[in-house]
C-alpha cells in the first residue's frame, strides 16, 4: 500500500490478466463504450501521474487540470496547425509537460501542504482563461478551441477500438514503468521523500532534484492523459480544463486509491462509468441530489472510512484473508 | 482523605503502554514530588491526571472520580497543570497569559487582584506587563506559567519540571518562590522533576519512578538524607 | 484624474470584498491551520439563501441578517460533524474534505436554485443624498459597510474574553485546554464567524458580478491570493492585502495591455511569487517551526 508489490510471479501474471482482459473488452462492447472506456483511461494515465506526485512523493495537487491541459493543447495545436499525425505527437506532448511540471516544481519546492495546494489551486483557475487570451487565440482557436480528427483507424479495427488500443497500450506500459521506477533506488528516494523529508536529505538524497523531477514525471502523464482525452474527443476548448477537471482528478485518484498504480485505472473508470451511473440515479426523481453532491459526500465519506481509496480496501481485504485464523 | 488518589494508574502513548500501573497519594496542603530519570513516566503521569493521555485505572481529586472528564473540564475542578515546557501563549502579552489562565473564573473583580497578587510574587512581570510572552527568557516564562496557574486559585498544582533548562540561580529563586506560594496560598503541589537535590528540599514526600513503575516512596527528608538511595537512584 | 479616482474607488469596493473573503479564510487559518477550499461555495451558497429569503419576505436587509446568522450556525455544524473526524488526520484527508464540501455546495445551490443567473439588490440605497461620478452608492456602501464590520472583528479580537480564547486555543490548543478553554467549541466558533463574513462578503458581491453557482470561484481565488499578499498570519494584513488586490485588479484592467482578461492569472501570479519570496506576505511574520 504505501510501498509498491514485489515482483512476485503473483504480480506478473495478474498484471499479465489485466493486459489481456483489456485487450479482450473492445471486442465485445459497442462502440461508444470503447470510446468511454479510452477516456476513462485518458484519466486513468493522468490520475497515475497524481499518485506518483502525491502518493508516493507527498507532494499535493489540486492543478493537475492545467498539465492535462497543455498535453491536449499541444496535441491539439500540432495535429490541427501543423498537420501531424496524432500518436506522432506524443513525444512532445510529454517533453512540453514534463517541462512545464518541472518549472513549476521548483516553486513548488518552497511549498507544504496547503501551501503547495493553494498554489495548484490557483494554477487551475487560471488556466482556462489563459487558454482564452487573445493573443494567443491564433494558436488556440479562443474561446472555441480546436477541432480535429481521431486518429485514423489501424489494422481492420474500428476508429474507436483502435484508439482503444494505443491508449490501453501506453497505460500499461506507464503502469509497468512507474512500478519499476518506484521499485528502484530513484523511488525508494522518493517515498523517503515523502515519509520524512528532513532524514532524507541527511541522507544525502538531492530532495530538490527529486522533487522536481517528480513533479516533471507527474506532469508528463497528466499531459499525456490529455492528449488522449483530446484525440477521444476530436476537440479541445478552454472551458473543458477548467478547475473541476482537477478536482475530478483528484477525486479518481483519491477513490481509486491514491497510494497505488492500480488505483489509476480504478480511479479513471469510476470516474466515467460513476459519474454516468450516479446521473441516472439522479435522474430517477426530483429528490435525489445531483450527482456531484453524492459525489462530495462519498468523497468525504472515504475520507473517514477507506482514505487508501478502493484499491485499500482491496489490499486490506487480501490481508486479512492471508492471515491466520487464530486471533 | 487524600486529594487525589491514583491507583492503578497506566498510560499510553498510542500502543505503547508508558506507565505500568502507579498507585500514590497527594494529602492537601503537602507538596509531592515525583522524581526520576529521563523517559520514566513523570510528565506521563501528569499528563494523566490532566486528561491529556489514555489512561487505564482509576484517578480521584476530592473523592471523585476524574477519568471521564476531558482535558477542559480539570481546570474548573481547581486543578492548573504548568506543563512541561511552560506552554506560554508566546503570541499574547504577559497581560494576556494571566487572563487566559482565569479563563474559567467568575468573579471579574477577583480576577484584577489575583493579577496584582501575581505581579507581588513575580515582579519581573509586572515590569513585562505588555510583553509578548514569548519574548521572555526561560527564566521568566516560568514564572509566567506558574503565574497562570495561579490566576486559577488552584486546589492543586501540576508543576512539570520547572528547573528545566534555567540556570541554577533563577531555578534558586523560583523555588524559594513557589515555598512562599505554599504558604501563603495553601495549594497542594504535585512536583515533578529531574533535579532531584532541590525538588527533596521543597517536597514533603517523594516518589521514584524508574520505565513507568515506582520503585520507592517516602518522606522527602528521609530519601534526601539516605546516602544508598541518593546514589543509587539519584545518582548524587 | 477622475477615472483613476473612479478606478481606484471601485478597486477598493470590490477589494473590501475580497478583504472580506481573505479575513474569513485567515481566520480559519489561524484557528485550524486549514485553508478551507470550500469557503468560496460556501459563501455562494449563503447568498442564495439570501436570494430566497428576499423572494419570501420582500426585505434585503431582512433576509441579508437571516442568511448571515443562518450561516454562522451552519459553520459551527459542519466544523463539529464533517470537519471534526478528520481534525487530526493527515493535512491531504483535510483537503479532500475541503474539496467534497466545495462539490457539495456548489452543485446543491444548482440543483436548488437551477444555473440561471438571479439578481439580488444592493443592500444600499440609491440616493446617498449627495452627487457624485466617482463612486456608485453600492461601491460605497461596500465600503463603509465591510470597514465597519472589519472594526468589529477586530474589537472582538482584541477585547473580549471569547476572542482572546479563540486565538489562545488557535496557537496552543494544549495549553489552552489546560486553562480550561473548550478549544473544540472555539474551533467551531472560528467556523461559525469564517462563514458569516463569507456570507457578507456574498451579499456585497452579488450586486456587482450577479448571482449564479459559479460567482465565487473568482473572487475565492482574490482572497487567498489577498490573505497571502497581506499576511496569512495577520487578520489586519488580510484584510490590507484584499483591498490591495482590488485595487491592483482595477488598475491592471484598465492600464495594462490584455489586463481584463488575465485577473485571475495575475492572481496566480501574485500567488505563487509571494509564497516563493515572502511566504510571510507583506505585514505577516514568520512562524518558525522547530523540527
Amino acid at each position: 500500500m504505501i510501498r509498491p508489490n514485489a515482483l512476485t510471479a503473483k504480480l506478473v501474471l495478474s498484471f499479465g490478466a489485466l493486459v489481456v482482459l483489456g485487450c479482450v473488452v473492445p471486442l465485445v462492447v459497442e462502440d461508444y463504450d470503447s470510446y468511454q472506456i479510452t477516456v476513462a483511461f485518458s484519466y486513468g494515465i493522468a490520475i497515475l501521474g497524481l499518485n506518483i506526485l502525491t502518493g508516493y512523493n507527498g507532494q499535493f495537487s489540486i492543478g493537475h487540470s492545467a498539465f492535462f491541459a497543455i498535453g491536449a493543447y499541444t496535441a491539439a495545436i500540432m495535429i490541427s496547425h501543423f498537420g501531424w499525425h496524432p500518436y506522432a505527437t506524443l513525444p512532445f506532448v510529454a517533453i512540453a509537460a514534463f517541462m512545464v511540471g518541472f518549472l513549476f516544481g521548483f516553486p513548488a519546492l518552497r511549498l507544504e501542504g496547503l501551501y503547495l495546494a493553494l498554489a495548484t489551486f490557483a494554477l487551475a483557475v487560471a488556466t482556462p482563461q489563459i487558454l482564452k487570451v487573445d493573443a494567443l487565440e491564433e494558436w488556440t482557436g479562443g474561446v472555441q478551441g480546436l477541432f480535429f480528427d481521431k486518429p485514423d483507424a489501424i489494422l481492420g479495427f474500428s476508429i474507436d477500438q483502435s484508439l482503444y488500443y494505443v491508449t490501453w497500450i501506453v497505460f500499461v506500459v506507464l503502469m509497468a514503468l512507474t512500478w519499476a521506477l518506484l521499485h528502484s533506488r530513484s523511488g525508494r528516494a522518493i517515498m523517503a521523500i515523502r515519509d520524512n523529508p528532513i532524514a532524507a536529505s541527511t541522507m544525502g538524497i538531492n530532495t530538490a532534484l527529486y522533487k522536481t523531477t517528480t513533479f516533471g514525471i507527474s506532469a508528463m502523464f497528466a499531459g499525456l492523459g490529455g492528449a488522449f482525452f483530446a484525440f477521444a474527443n476530436a476537440f479541445v476548448s478552454p472551458d473543458t480544463f477548467n478547475f473541476f477537471i482537477a478536482v475530478y482528478l483528484l477525486v479518481g485518484s483519491v477513490v481509486g486509491g491514491i497510494v497505488s498504480i492500480p488505483g489509476a485505472l480504478l480511479g479513471g473508470l469510476f470516474y466515467v462509468f460513476g459519474q454516468e451511473y450516479a446521473e441516472e440515479v439522479s435522474n430517477l426523481s426530483e429528490l435525489i441530489p445531483p450527482p456531484w453532491v453524492t459525489f462530495g459526500i462519498f468523497l468525504i465519506l472515504m475520507m473517514y472510512f477507506a482514505p487508501f481509496g478502493i484499491w485499500g480496501l482491496i489490499e486490506r481485504g487480501m490481508a486479512r484473508l492471508k492471515r491466520p485464523s487464530s486471533s | 482523605m487524600p486529594l487525589l488518589k491514583v491507583k492503578g494508574l497506566k498510560a499510553y502513548y498510542r500502543q505503547t503502554e508508558a506507565l505500568h500501573g502507579v498507585d500514590f497519594e497527594i494529602d492537601e496542603g503537602s507538596i509531592t514530588t515525583i522524581l526520576g530519570a529521563n523517559g520514566a513516566g513523570k510528565t506521563t503521569t501528569l499528563r494523566a491526571i490532566s486528561r491529556m493521555v489514555r489512561t487505564e485505572g482509576s484517578i480521584t481529586f476530592q473523592g471523585e472520580e476524574i477519568t471521564g472528564l476531558g482535558s477542559e473540564k480539570i481546570a474548573l475542578l481547581g486543578i492548573a497543570h504548568v506543563p512541561e515546557g511552560r506552554g506560554t501563549f508566546v503570541r499574547q502579552s504577559v497581560e494576556e497569559n494571566l487572563e487566559l489562565g482565569a479563563y474559567t473564573r467568575k468573579i471579574k473583580s477577583d480576577v484584577a487582584d489575583d493579577v496584582e497578587r501575581v505581579y507581588a510574587y513575580f515582579p519581573r512581570l509586572k515590569e513585562r506587563m505588555k510583553q509578548q510572552a514569548g519574548t521572555l527568557s526561560g527564566g521568566e516564562q516560568q514564572m509566567l506559567a506558574i503565574g497562570r496557574a495561579l490566576m486559577l486559585r488552584p486546589k492543586l498544582m501540576l508543576l512539570d519540571e520547572p528547573s528545566f533548562g534555567l540556570a541554577p540561580l533563577i531555578t534558586q529563586e523560583i523555588y524559594e518562590i513557589m515555598a512562599r506560594i505554599r504558604k501563603d496560598e495553601g495549594a497542594s503541589m504535585l512536583l515533578v522533576e529531574q533535579n532531584a537535590n532541590i525538588a527533596l528540599n521543597l517536597a514533603d514526600h517523594a516518589y521514584l519512578l524508574e520505565t513507568g513503575n515506582v520503585v520507592m516512596s517516602g518522606e522527602a527528608a528521609i530519601l534526601r538524607d539516605d546516602e544508598t538511595v541518593r546514589r543509587t537512584y539519584l545518582g548524587y | 484624474m477622475d477615472l483613476f479616482l473612479q478606478l481606484t474607488l471601485a478597486g477598493l469596493a470590490i477589494g473590501s470584498i475580497y478583504a472580506c473573503v481573505a479575513l474569513a479564510v485567515v481566520m480559519i487559518y489561524q484557528a485550524t491551520d486549514h485553508f478551507n477550499f470550500a469557503q468560496g461555495e460556501m459563501a455562494m451558497f449563503s447568498t442564495f439563501v439570501a436570494w430566497a429569503l428576499f423572494q419570501a419576505t420582500g426585505s434585503i436587509w431582512l433576509a441579508f441578517v437571516l442568511a448571515v446568522a443562518a450561516s454562522f450556525i451552519a459553520g459551527i455544524i459542519i466544523e463539529r460533524v464533517i470537519v471534526k473526524p478528520v481534525e487530526s488526520a493527515p493535512v491531504f484527508n483535510q483537503i479532500i474534505v475541503f474539496i467534497g464540501l466545495l462539490m457539495i455546495f456548489n452543485n446543491l445551490a444548482g440543483w436548488f436554485w437551477e444555473h440561471t443567473t438571479k439578481t439580488l439588490p444592493s443592500l444600499f440605497p440609491e440616493d446617498l443624498g449627495f452627487e457624485t461620478t466617482l463612486i456608485s452608492p453600492h461601491n460605497l456602501g461596500v465600503i463603509v459597510f465591510t470597514l465597519a464590520l472589519l472594526l468589529v472583528v477586530f474589537l472582538f479580537f482584541k477585547f473580549t474574553k471569547v476572542g482572546l480564547a479563540m486565538k489562545a486555543a488557535a496557537a496552543n490548543p494544549d495549553s489552552a485546554r489546560l486553562v480550561g478553554v473548550s478549544v473544540g467549541w472555539m474551533l467551531a466558533l472560528g467556523w461559525g464567524l469564517a462563514s458569516a463574513i463569507g456570507a457578507v462578503g456574498g451579499v456585497l458581491v452579488a450586486p456587482i458580478v450577479f448571482l449564479e453557482p459559479n460567482m465565487m470561484s473568482g473572487v475565492l481565488l482574490y482572497g487567498f491570493a489577498g490573505a497571502l499578499f497581506g499576511g496569512v498570519n495577520s487578520p489586519g494584513g488580510a484584510v490590507a492585502g484584499g483591498l490591495i488586490v482590488g485595487v491592483l485588479e482595477n488598475w491592471a484592467r484598465q492600464y495594462v495591455p490584455g489586463g481584463s482578461e488575465l485577473g485571475l492569472t495575475f492572481a496566480l501570479v501574485l500567488i505563487v511569487g509571494v509564497l516563493m519570496f515572502k511566504p510571510a506576505g507583506l505585514f505577516g511574520r514568520i512562524v518558525v517551526k522547530r523540527v
